[in-house]
């Protein structure tokens, strides 16, 4: 890996403003320098939507605050933003100035708190970890000084699920992607409590977490911190699928080890999963004449430089669903030691005739260096972001934006993952193909 | 101008490690509440004060303005010494410029932009051996002309030297290595970026002029070659910077017959600096945007490069030319009532092409307010050329991109239309039911055909009553009732300057 990062792909701990903005009426309110909050959605977001970018309330850090201390600006922006904005949970985060000289936040936070506020706290400053980790740290502040508090306290619902899969506007396609994994899941029996956007139930959903009977998580890395301190906290067990499922294979293989996991009745999930694939499976065969006989030219390699949960699925969709062929597995979002041997399993094995070695790097530009060794007498496809666009074009390579920075994208609510997600994929790759015959 | 001011007005000096931030340089304030001429009168008798704010809201910073206009220069690359969330802009300027230099006629262009990464143990035990290790890396692999270090919160705290750093890099490289010192918290206005930026420019490329070129440097930030004919008609060519230029170009940018800004809020530093320190004469007018401000700001520039004659002529069939279209647009906009939220010297810019229009200025809310410009010069006020042209501007307001304001003042007062110049602004104008548009193209609304396009462009906005109303309607609005009844300035604090 590069000593320094070109390309960038993920943000600052900040980002897990994100996080907060994807629950429904929850505020952000951020205590750092006055540029965080909009370069993180700059890079991240997509609209305002309720309480984002321009409109999240921060202390705007000046001189002043860095040499004296913080801590009345907090409070008195606490105080205030709770007359000016209407939202049913606050989440102060902090920004490189206040982790770096020393603000006691808890302490303004908590008198909040201790007036049955909603309100919580997480040390977010920059340097202390990527979004896809913060992510983690402030989903569980938010369990810790919010739901435990309001719980329902109903205790271990049968059936109930929490689900932790993706982390909003990290991945671009969250909304979408969630709606599909509650569908899929709610398919084969289960409640689903998917926590984030518009097709979940809110913080009262948020305030059933600890009656869930099961906690899954489904990306390589980014939420197993949550599923391990909802084990401990409340002993929920979790299971683990350390990618997202894409397509046909993927997704069922994924409802299967959930159902078991969870003691559900097998029948009406491979019922289920039949219904699914049938459908799933008329499309991939209509699409099959298609690429096997048009002429002019479609990929046949592929390129990911995407974060690790979308690169196993979409290798191994592309590979054993789609017939193309891995050139070079980039993966970019700086995982950690302990789960690049996870990926690098996954995709070892990722099918019965051939592994695939990935490489570990976020420095973009290095990326497109090592893709551009390879002589490229294939017509290829890279599966990337945006700033992958420009070396794309240049060697008349498709391109699929599946991470930020979209930029030449608008995202709403399509999903890459699952079933339909699946589907989704197949139609974008060929549109591509199809559009560059445009006359 | 009391000349009293003008010695209180330290001079460029650029062997200064960093320039001094606008607040301090120029007096600038962010939080003002009045009509636009009770803060014209406080400016001038020195007497303005800046005032905090009890709720705030992020605006911008330093860094990403500093970023802004470094990221334009071909041939350089820029080093952010920071923790990558403060990298959060590079895909945004790698986009810009990519999309603004196909119209410059340049296809390869390809944004070189590295964060060092700052991690928790850097601010512990320090980011210069990481900085440094990185600047060796892309060096090797970029043979740039030059790199640009630009600073962040957190290396500024922790103390990081990049001015040592950079020198003893530029020694080992042999090509200059300029740090950027643009910490977001050093300084309320972001625009104290740009600034920044050209300081380093200033110090590490730009030359001694050679002789005089019949180049006029305009100091831009992308968009299109606007000035390209009129300048050739005058007999001169027109240099597009700091954005586009290339790192050749910027060392004799001190040789060119003249500067032209397109914002004074952009350009008040550098043009101060090109005429203090090699003699380039600004063009000190406040830019051309509406009839009379044309008029002025052509003149100037006749007076400037010795044109006058021609410049008249021009003048003259240029109003012939737009006349007819002109009363057209009049007729169909006169009385509507026009909102202007915009940076300092584009909100004065728009206020002046909106009553141009024969529309009614209802209010105004610019970001920041420079009390003086770094040429100390009075004829480069927008605002008070404005005023003088048209009258006072009633509600009219600093408010330091203060989205909290600007949609409690929508709320409450009685608005066809909503201008605003930068994003973010205008989805409250369309949720709050009004024809909002964004005039991020700064160079569309310039010279006489800008007053045109300007028109136009109201016009087919003002057409949108459909999407706004229907987005209205299904549109959350996060303020609440409370504070949409209250006084703009309810969580102003300090200062006495009201
Ligand atoms: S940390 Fe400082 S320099 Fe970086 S984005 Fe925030 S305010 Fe700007």
């Amino acid at each position: 890996m590069s000593s320094f990062i070109s390309h960038p792909k993920f943000t600052c701990a900040l980002g897990a403003q994100q996080t907060v903005t994807a629950i429904t009426r929850a505020v952000p309110i951020v205590h750092s320098g006055p540029g965080c909050a909009v370069k993180v959605h700059e890079l991240l977001g997509q609209g305002q939507s309720y309480v984002g970018g321009g409109t999240i309330p921060c202390t705007n850090t000046g001189s002043k605050e860095v040499v004296f201390g913080g801590v009345h600006k907090l409070d008195e922006l606490i105080r205030s933003t709770l007359k000016v904005l209407d939202g049913d949970l606050f989440v102060v985060l902090t920004g490189c100035t206040s982790d770096i000289i020393g603000d006691d936040i808890g302490s303004v936070v908590e008198k909040y708190q201790a007036e049955d506020i909603p309100i919580v706290y997480a040390e977010t400053g920059g340097f202390k970890s990527n979004n896809y980790v913060s992510h983690s740290t402030v989903v569980n502040a938010i369990i810790d000084q919010y739901v435990d508090k309001f719980r329902s306290g109903n205790g271990v619902e049968k059936g109930l699920v929490n689900v932790f899969a993706s982390v909003p506007d990290q991945d671009p396609y969250w909304e979408g992607n969630l709606e599909e994994l509650k569908r899929i899941l709610e398919g084969i029996g289960l409640k689903v409590n998917i926590l984030f956007g518009s097709r979940s139930g809110g913080l009262d959903e948020w305030k059933t977490i600890p009656d869930a009977q099961l906690n899954i998580v489904a990306d390589t890395w980014a939420g197993v911190k949550i599923a391990k301190h909802l084990e401990r906290k409340y002993g929920t067990p979790f299971i683990h699928f350390p990618y997202f499922p894409v397509g046909g294979e993927q997704t069922s293989d994924f409802l299967r080890k959930v159902s078991k996991a969870a003691g559900l009745d097998s029948e009406r999930t491979e019922a289920f999963i039949k219904k699914e694939e049938e459908r799933f499976y008329i499309f991939l065969e209509r699409m099959a004449d298609f690429i096997l006989e048009f002429r002019y030219g479609i990929p046949r390699r592929f390129y990911t430089v995407l974060d690790s949960s979308y690169a196993v699925g979409m290798s191994k969709f592309l590979v054993n669903e789609l017939g193309i062929l891995p050139s070079g597995v980039f993966i970019s979002d700086n995982t950690p030691e302990r789960w690049q041997k996870t990926v690098a399993e996954e995709l070892e094995n990722i099918s019965e005739y051939r592994s695939v070695t990935p490489v570990f790097e976020t420095d973009g530009e290095k990326i497109l260096l090592e893709i551009d060794k390879d002589d490229h007498r294939n017509r290829f496809i890279i599966l990337g972001s945006a700033w992958e666009s420009h070396y794309a074009k240049q060697h008349d390579a498709d391109l699929l934006i599946l991470n930020v920075p979209l930029t030449y994208r608008l995202a709403l609510n399509c999903a890459y993952i699952g079933y339909n997600g699946g589907l989704r994929v197949i139609e974008e790759i060929y549109n591509g193909v199809l559009e560059t015959y445009r006359s | 101008m009391s000349s009293a001011v003008k010695t209180i007005i330290p001079k460029i000096n650029i062997d200064l490690p960093e320039v001094t931030i606008r607040e301090v340089r120029l007096g600038s304030v962010t939080n003002f509440t009045g009509t636009a001429k009770e803060l014209l009168e406080l400016s001038e008798c020195g007497s303005l004060k800046d005032k905090g704010r009890a709720f705030s809201q992020s605006t911008g910073c330093s860094s990403l303005n500093a970023f802004c206009q470094l990221s334009g220069i071909r041939g350089v690359v820029v080093i952010n010494h920071a923790p990558i969330g403060c990298a959060g802009d590079f895909q945004s300027f790698d986009f810009v410029h990519r999309t603004s230099l196909e119209g410059f006629g340049i296809h390869d262009y390809n944004g070189r932009f590295y964060s060092t990464d700052l991690l928790e143990k850097n601010t512990i035990f320090g980011g210069i051996e990481k900085l440094k290790t990185a600047a060796r890396e892309i060096f090797e692999r970029e043979k740039p002309k030059a790199i640009f270090i630009t600073t962040s919160c957190a290396s500024g705290i922790i103390g990081d030297d990049v001015g040592a750093a950079a020198n003893e890099l530029s020694r080992e490289f042999g090509i200059p290595v300029s740090p950027c010192i643009c910490e977001g918290f050093r300084s309320k206005l972001w625009t104290s970026g740009f600034d920044a930026a050209f300081h380093s420019v200033l110090k590490s490329i730009v030359k001694p002029p050679r002789k005089r070129s019949n180049k006029v440097n305009i100091i831009n930030f992308w968009g299109s070659r606007i000035f390209d004919d009129l300048l050739n008609e005058l007999g001169y060519e027109a240099q597009y910077i700091v954005p586009y230029a290339t790192y050749e170009e910027l060392e004799y940018i001190s040789e060119a017959a003249a500067t032209i800004q397109i914002c004074s809020t952009l350009g008040s530093y550098l043009g101060a600096a090109l005429e203090q320190l090699y003699g380039v004469p600004e063009v000190k007018y406040a830019p051309a945007f509406g009839i009379e401000g044309t008029d002025r700001w052509m003149r100037e520039l006749g007076r400037v490069l010795d044109r006058e004659e021609q410049v008249e002529k021009i003048i003259e069939r240029r109003h012939r030319e737009i006349a007819p279209k002109l009363e057209e647009y009049r007729s169909k906009l006169s009385g509507k009532k026009a909102y202007v939220a915009a940076g300092a010297a584009f909100g004065h810019a728009l206020s002046a092409l909106i009553q141009d229009l024969g529309m009614t200025l209802v209010g105004a809310s610019v970001y920041h307010h420079d009390a003086f410009y770094d040429n100390h010069d009075k004829d480069s006020d927008a605002l008070a050329n404005t005023v003088k042209t048209f009258g006072d501007i009633p509600n009219y307001r600093v408010c330091n991109k203060q989205l909290f304001e600007i949609v409690n003042v929508l709320y409450n007062l009685d608005v066809d239309i909503l201008i605003a110049r930068h994003p973010g602004i205008v989805v409250w104008g369309a949720k709050l039911g009004l024809p909002t548009f964004i005039m991020d193209d700064e160079q569309y609304a310039f010279g006489y055909q800008g007053i045109l396009n300007y028109a136009e462009k109201i016009l087919e906005t003002l057409d949108t009553i459909e999407f706004t109303k229907n987005l209205q309607k299904h549109s959350r609005m996060p303020y609440t009732k409370w504070w949409l009844t209250q006084p703009v300035d309810t969580f102003t604090i300090g200062g006495s300057s009201k």
